[in-house]
């Protein structure tokens, strides 16, 4: 075979990708409708904001931790955007997207300083802070709701208006995707984080600064977060002291689906972007196909595991491949102790 | 060669944690292109000096000099950056990462826009494998590669860090013996190129064989440095010890009972097959064969953590069924794993629990196990054992590593085994611990015990078994006695293609 297939073979972002084209494809030859534009767009903006999420969760995973409070500070950036238009209806978009991201960056920022000096595990913190964050919201929000009404024109176009084909944001995601792929991929520190999640005692023996990367990758993931939020809030007509609930499953599950290892070390945010896309679509496209509404979450259910069970088998056979080139290759050695 | 500013000089360096002194007089002075040894018992202080060196741990007081130029490390980059690399025991390669990309992790070689090149990082990689004359590919995950390789990567890693002081602990604790043949070219190679190598073993046969000169350790301080060729082992494990050590192997002459383990036929497909083996009360069997011969294996199929398709196991009569630990433990077998950290102890919980672990059904009235019988018996056997521990709540992850096989050895012998299966017994073991295993393994054989014991030291199985299977490829090639076994015959055995026919 030659080298190239070879690698492409390996690619852990295969299986869910080959997923995707298969389910448009035969989701489109059943229901022709379901490539119409709109249809199309409508995909997108529903795919956009989970993907962003799961762009900055994957570098999160990526250096074995996890970020359960996605979805709380989704619900605060955006909460905020929306207060921002409502108390200064004359502020600047741009204005508005940097106060969101920075909200965002804030929350982050708290959730990797209590990882990296407390030392408890990702996972019990940042579900602790996705109470305390949708707390301070429904504190702040009670019962207060920003409808879509409130906000500039310009500003919901964001999701409307199209380039290419494209809606801005969905543009916009695809920006940050790319950026997160190259930084993961050709910079020395976007390869820590690989390093970390492979093994983070041998990445702190070696010298590499644990501590910084993983509070930087809690940091971009807030920053995501947030700007998520502020794209939320482009998008729904309102937000309020619920919004994002519920979405960090959401967004693991994508990433798992990407090919993300969940203890980390390898798959790529390009990957977790993919299985935002394949799992918004699979929704879609068992509406398309009229199935129960019931059977939809059991199907997205089923998705993960066997994202699950696919990536395990795959690491298994790999790891007996790799044994067997290494049998192959020694001979037979001769026992230690030998030389007395 | 003596002549030359010394490349590294560390002088009366101290290091405490809390109130533990992990190193009261560390001392050690590397010249330009020698190989120096670093010998002493586990706990006395090797490991707390070779993580100073690395900047893994900063010294208390002393003095650190490199190159003549005075340094107190705050980080391993800081280390590194002074040309020193570091090889553990365990290499600490990313298994998720490329080999190339082990090789040259936070460093990698930059091309356009500052980007990573992968060729010219492959090509680099390549490169230094054919200066090292190793056939590894850049480009496959450093997942499942064998720790002779994994080592070469390291150092690989040390070569392109341009290193001037390579650090190496333990480093043949994992090999074979051609592997080792092939990291000592290396190393030599090295110091032709001028490299100060520290090299840290147990072993005395490489320690001289490699060795320029020898310093050794004991109880955190530094006794003294001699010329290798001016000493010989004998004189080096009694500054090691602090004592003579007479018998290394004490095995002693024991009453024969009746058959305690017969295996027939035992097979698993791929792993091993036909396997036949017999050991009686108060006899130890040796299991001798290179890594990955199946001895491993067998042992785990007899004590049933893996199944088996065909063949039987008896014990004492009854037969064993395939892929039941429990019933094995009920049945008295007590098995002592190779890798006593991960499949032998529970780390995380005190040395008592650990050795109350195998006891809890007994202990248990109505299902609840009493803390005090349980602190008791534990109490009991760690007595009987010279755990040295400073209470049964110390973690166990803190002990050296002889004193954990005493604990695992403890939690075994508190069941009362009929048959005690032992891999590796001595493993990364100190020698003064090991003389202690080796008689304890004795003395159990002289209660009635049946022991079988798979060991890749020679030395040891020859000393201690009163019979020898030698395996080879899954299958047993050789049944040896005592009287018959020399390490020609049991290495022709195990490394031989035919079957040797008895």
């Amino acid at each position: 075979m030659p080298v190239f297939l070879t690698r492409l073979s390996r690619l852990r972002e295969l299986p869910v990708a080959v997923a995707f084209v298969t389910l448009v494809a035969i989701t489109a030859t059943l229901n022709p409708r379901f490539l119409l534009p709109q249809s199309v767009k409508d995909l997108l903006l529903n795919a956009t904001i989970i993907a962003i999420l799961a762009a900055g969760q994957a570098m999160v995973i990526i250096s074995r931790n996890v970020d359960l409070s996605v979805g709380s500070i989704l619900g605060l950036s955006g909460f905020a955007t929306g207060t921002l238009f409502a108390v200064f209806p004359d502020i600047p978009i741009v204005l508005v997207f940097l106060a969101g991201i920075s909200v965002g960056a804030a929350l982050g920022a708290f959730n990797g300083i209590l990882v990296v000096t407390a030392g408890v595990p990702s996972l019990v913190i940042t579900l602790g802070s996705l109470y305390v964050f949708r707390g301070i919201n429904n504190a702040w929000a009670g019962g207060t709701e920003h409808f879509s009404g409130d906000r500039p024109k310009e500003f919901s176009n964001l999701s409307v208006d199209t380039v290419f084909g494209l809606p801005i944001i969905t543009l916009l995601a695809f920006t940050v995707i790319a950026a997160m792929a190259i930084y993961l991929a050709k910079f020395r520190s976007g390869r820590d984080f690989y390093a970390i999640g492979s093994d983070p005692e041998a990445a702190r023996l070696f010298g590499i600064p644990v501590g910084k990367r993983v509070l930087t990758a809690f940091v971009i993931n807030g920053a995501l977060a947030g700007l998520a939020g502020v794209l939320y809030a482009s998008r729904f007509s309102s937000v309020g002291a619920r919004t994002g609930t519920g979405l960090e499953l959401d967004v693991v599950a994508a990433v798992v689906v990407g090919g993300v290892a969940i203890f980390g070390g390898s798959g790529t945010v390009v990957g977790a972007a993919i299985g935002a896309f394949l799992l918004t679509t699979i929704t879609s496209a068992l509406t398309a196909l009229r199935v129960d509404k019931f059977w939809q979450q059991a199907v997205v259910g089923a998705l993960i595991i066997s994202a699950i069970v696919i990536d395990r088998v795959s690491t298994l056979r790999n790891a007996r491949r790799l044994r067997l080139d290494q049998a192959r290759d020694s001979v037979p050695a001769l026992e230690k102790g030998v030389t007395q | 060669m003596q002549n030359h500013i010394p490349v590294l000089v560390l002088a009366d360096a101290a290091k405490s944690f809390g109130s533990v002194v992990a190193l009261a007089d560390g001392r050690i002075d590397l010249q330009k292109g020698e190989v120096h040894a670093l010998v002493g018992e586990n706990g006395a202080g090797k490991s707390t000096l070779v993580k100073i060196l690395a900047g893994v741990h900063s010294h208390d007081s002393g003095t650190f000099e490199v190159a003549g130029a005075r340094v107190k490390f705050r980080s391993v980059a800081e280390s590194k950056a002074q040309g020193i690399s570091v090889i553990y025991q365990e290499p600490t390669l990313f298994s998720d990462l490329t080999v190339a990309e082990n090789l040259f992790i936070g460093r990698q070689p930059k091309g356009r826009l500052g980007l990573i090149s992968q060729s010219s990082m492959r090509q680099q990689a390549r490169s230094l494998f054919a200066q090292l004359g190793v056939p590894i590919d850049p480009d496959r995950l450093a997942e499942g590669l064998s720790i002779a390789d994994q080592q070469i990567i390291e150092i690989a890693k040390a070569i392109s860090l341009d290193a001037q002081v390579l650090v190496m602990d333990e480093p043949t604790a994992a090999l074979s013996g051609s592997e080792v043949d092939r990291l000592f070219q290396v190393v030599r190679s090295l110091q032709e190129k001028g490299v100060a190598i520290l090299f840290i073993s147990h072993r005395f046969v490489e320690v001289f064989a490699i060795s320029d000169r020898i310093t050794v350790m004991r109880d955190g301080s530094y006794i003294g440095t001699w010329v290798t060729k001016e000493t010989d082992s004998n004189a080096i494990v009694r500054e090691m010890v602090g004592r003579d050590i007479t018998t290394l192997f004490p095995k002693e002459e024991a009453t024969r009972g009746d058959v305690v383990l017969d295996v027939r036929n035992l097979t698993r497909e791929g792993v091993f097959s036909d396997v036949t083996l017999s050991v009686r009360q108060g006899e130890i069997v040796g299991l001798a064969g290179l890594v990955g011969s199946g001895r491993t294996e067998v042992a785990r199929a007899i004590f049933g953590v893996d199944r088996y398709d065909s063949g039987s196991v008896v014990l004492k009569g009854r037969s064993l069924k395939s892929g039941d630990p429990q019933a094995a433990i009920r049945g008295g077998i007590g098995f002592v794993p190779e890798d006593r950290r991960k499949q032998g102890l529970v780390l995380e919980l005190p040395v008592g629990r650990n050795i109350a672990l195998t006891l809890r059904n007994f202990l248990a009235k109505v299902g609840l196990i009493s803390q005090s019988s349980e602190r008791s018996h534990a109490k009991d056997w760690g007595d009987q054992l010279q755990v040295k521990a400073r209470s049964l709540e110390s973690g166990v992850a803190t002990l050296s590593g002889g004193n954990q096989q005493k604990v695992v050895l403890a939690k075994w012998l508190s069941t009362k085994p009929s048959l005690l299966i032992v891999d590796e017994p001595t493993r990364g073991i100190d020698v003064g611990t090991k003389a202690e295993v080796h008689r304890r393994l004795s003395d159990l054989a002289q209660a009635g015990v049946a022991v079988l014991m798979i060991s890749s030291e020679l030395p040891e199985v020859l000393g201690m078994s009163d019979r020898i299977y030698v395996m080879n490829e899954g299958h047993i090639r050789a049944e040896i006695s005592r009287a018959e076994a020399t390490p020609e015959n049991v290495m022709e055995a195990a490394t031989s293609r035919q079957k040797v026919v008895r």
